[in-house]
């Protein structure tokens, strides 16, 4: 059984369907990449999943479990973390405030505030400092840590280098490939097409809020990747483009 | 001089009290409680009722009141607030406004006209004093409000600041969605907050009733000098109510050496130009009147 499963979700902001029957699911262990252009239903895909929008139709289950109508602080506990595009760290609390606010409901585990220190130790003299005066890399590496401190099944990553300098994007990514490393279910939302792909076991690239390309990262060329991020290669179900 | 500065002082201790329930509501839930005062007077009339029907000592009462008040904190917040709220910003003023015209009226229904006070069901604390060097004499029950206020601020700095829960409720105010997306229950948050607000609803109800009279329409003055010391400290801090408490209290207290009307006129006095001055330096709207955070994440 798939660890996570999304079934024809669809998923409207008012009048605009940003998703529209969307499927797939990701192993245990395993790491995805959503890719497409700005508008394509990656933001609000995850945040479906993360409980933030409520579907107009469709599933999202977790070892089996529906979870559909499952509120967002119920699903921390159940497994589901996200790192949402923008960061949105408690700007008024400090670096040790906010990991600790992703324990509240998360489940037992491995990762402590001191875990997460030891993973970006840039944060270690920033631990009392109010995360709205860090730096860019900095509040992004807050907002992985809160995420982590759940001690997640799955874990959702929205646009982690947005915004960042090359240099710390680097740094981000090094600490994500210790994740990866080390078992953890990832979902990761990225505009950088060559970062998704060396990262991930398996990309799916949204066009129009839609599937447009599902395969292997390794087997899809980046040719391919790139005609159906602008619509011009359509998904043939089932087939894995060459 | 310096006597008036003591008492005034001491007086702020209390208006702290009442102060610290509307502030911590607004911070939190973003919702200005016309009702507070009522809610004040309504504790004090339990607290009277037990006492007079019960003969339960005012302070002894406090152990059935304050779990009451906050079991209408959680009620009013999860039936009333919480929907209220949904219709935007000037709906739960207005429900509020209705709510506390509810209160009175039925304290008014229940109780009739008549003042009443809890100080005959305390003993000598509503009058015994300690005299100070200089013949200052300070009133005992004074300096308890005026401790209370100190130890309520105090607990409320460490509970938000130090457990789990206040941390739910911090993440809560400055951004609910993003608090879900973390694992906070918004809505409990909420609730908990109101429930705690209501205690110190409770409290100040009490020593209304202690230190003065009060009738069923007593609520209106105590939401207008809760409402002016909040405003003076400025809501988002738990120990800037203490200060306005305090400014507003020594304000009047020294507008009464002046005119014997100058009680109350010192008061209004002292919050009128703190309005203005902040309104000129920290822009229009009532965020920047009451020096709140922005509720933005980076």
């Amino acid at each position: 059984m798939s660890l996570l499963s999304v079934e024809n979700l669809v998923v409207r902001h008012g009048l605009l369907q940003a998703v529209r029957g969307v499927s797939f699911s990701i192993e245990r262990g395993e790491t995805l990449a959503l890719v497409g252009a700005n508008g394509a239903g990656k933001t609000t895909l995850l945040r479906a999943i993360a409980g933030a929008h409520q579907p107009a139709a469709g599933r999202v289950l977790l070892d089996g479990a529906d979870l559909t109508s499952v509120p967002s602080h119920r699903r921390v506990g159940m497994g589901i973390a996200l790192v949402p595009e923008g960061r949105k760290l408690f700007v008024q609390m400090t670096v040790e405030e906010n990991l600790l606010l992703g324990r509240t409901a998360g489940r037992p585990g491995e990762w402590s505030v001191d875990k997460v220190l030891d993973m970006f130790p840039n944060l270690r003299p920033r631990r009392h400092a109010k995360t709205g005066h860090l730096s860019g890399g900095e509040q992004q590496a807050t907002a992985i840590g809160r995420a982590l401190m759940s001690n997640p099944e799955v874990l959702l990553l929205d646009e982690v280098s947005l915004g960042l300098s090359p240099l710390i994007v680097d740094r981000v990514y090094a600490a994500l490939q210790g994740l990866i490393a080390s078992g953890t279910t990832i979902i990761l939302v990225e505009q950088d097409l060559n970062r998704a792909l060396s990262v991930s076991d398996r990309v799916i690239c949204m066009l129009e809020g839609r599937v447009a390309l599902e395969g292997p990262s390794k087997a899809v060329s980046r040719d391919n990747v790139t005609k159906a991020y602008f619509g011009l290669h359509r998904k043939s179900p089932g087939s894995v483009p060459a | 001089m310096s006597n008036q500065i003591i008492q005034g002082i001491l007086l702020g201790g209390y208006y702290a009290l009442i102060a610290c329930g509307l502030s911590f509501m607004f911070s939190v839930m973003r919702i200005i409680n016309l009702a507070h005062g009522s809610l004040a007077v309504f504790a004090a009339f339990a607290l009277w009722w037990l006492a007079s029907r019960y003969h339960i000592p005012p302070f002894v009462g406090l152990l059935i009141v304050l779990p009451l008040m906050a079991a209408i904190g959680w009620a009013l917040q999860r039936f009333l607030l919480e929907r209220s709220a949904r219709g935007g910003t000037l709906l739960p003023i207005l429900t509020t406004f209705g709510l506390a015209i509810v209160i009175d009226n039925m304290l008014f229904e229940q109780f009739g006209a008549d003042t009443r006070s809890l100080a005959p069901y305390i003993g000598s604390l509503s009058y015994a004093s300690w005299e100070w060097p200089g013949s200052i004499y300070v009133g005992k029950l004074a300096v308890i409000m005026f401790a209370t206020a100190v130890i309520l601020l105090g607990g409320l700095q460490l509970f938000l600041t130090r457990t789990r829960l206040g941390r739910s409720i911090r993440a809560t105010s400055e951004d609910p969605d993003t608090a879900g997306l973390v694992g906070v229950d918004a809505r409990r948050a909420n609730a908990v907050a109101a429930s705690i607000a209501m205690v110190t609803v409770g409290l100040a109800g009490a020593f209304l009733g202690m230190r003065a009279t009060f009738d069923p329409y007593a609520g209106a003055p105590q939401l207008l000098f809760a409402f002016e010391a909040a405003v003076i400290g400025g809501a988002g801090s738990l120990w800037g109510t203490l200060v306005g408490g305090i400014v507003l209290a020594l304000a009047q207290t020294l507008g009464a050496q002046v005119h014997p009307q100058g009680f109350l006129i010192g008061g209004h006095a002292v919050f009128l130009v703190v309005l203005f001055v902040r309104l000129s330096t920290s822009g229009l709207g009532l965020r920047g009147l009451l020096r709140l955070p922005s509720r933005s994440a980076s």
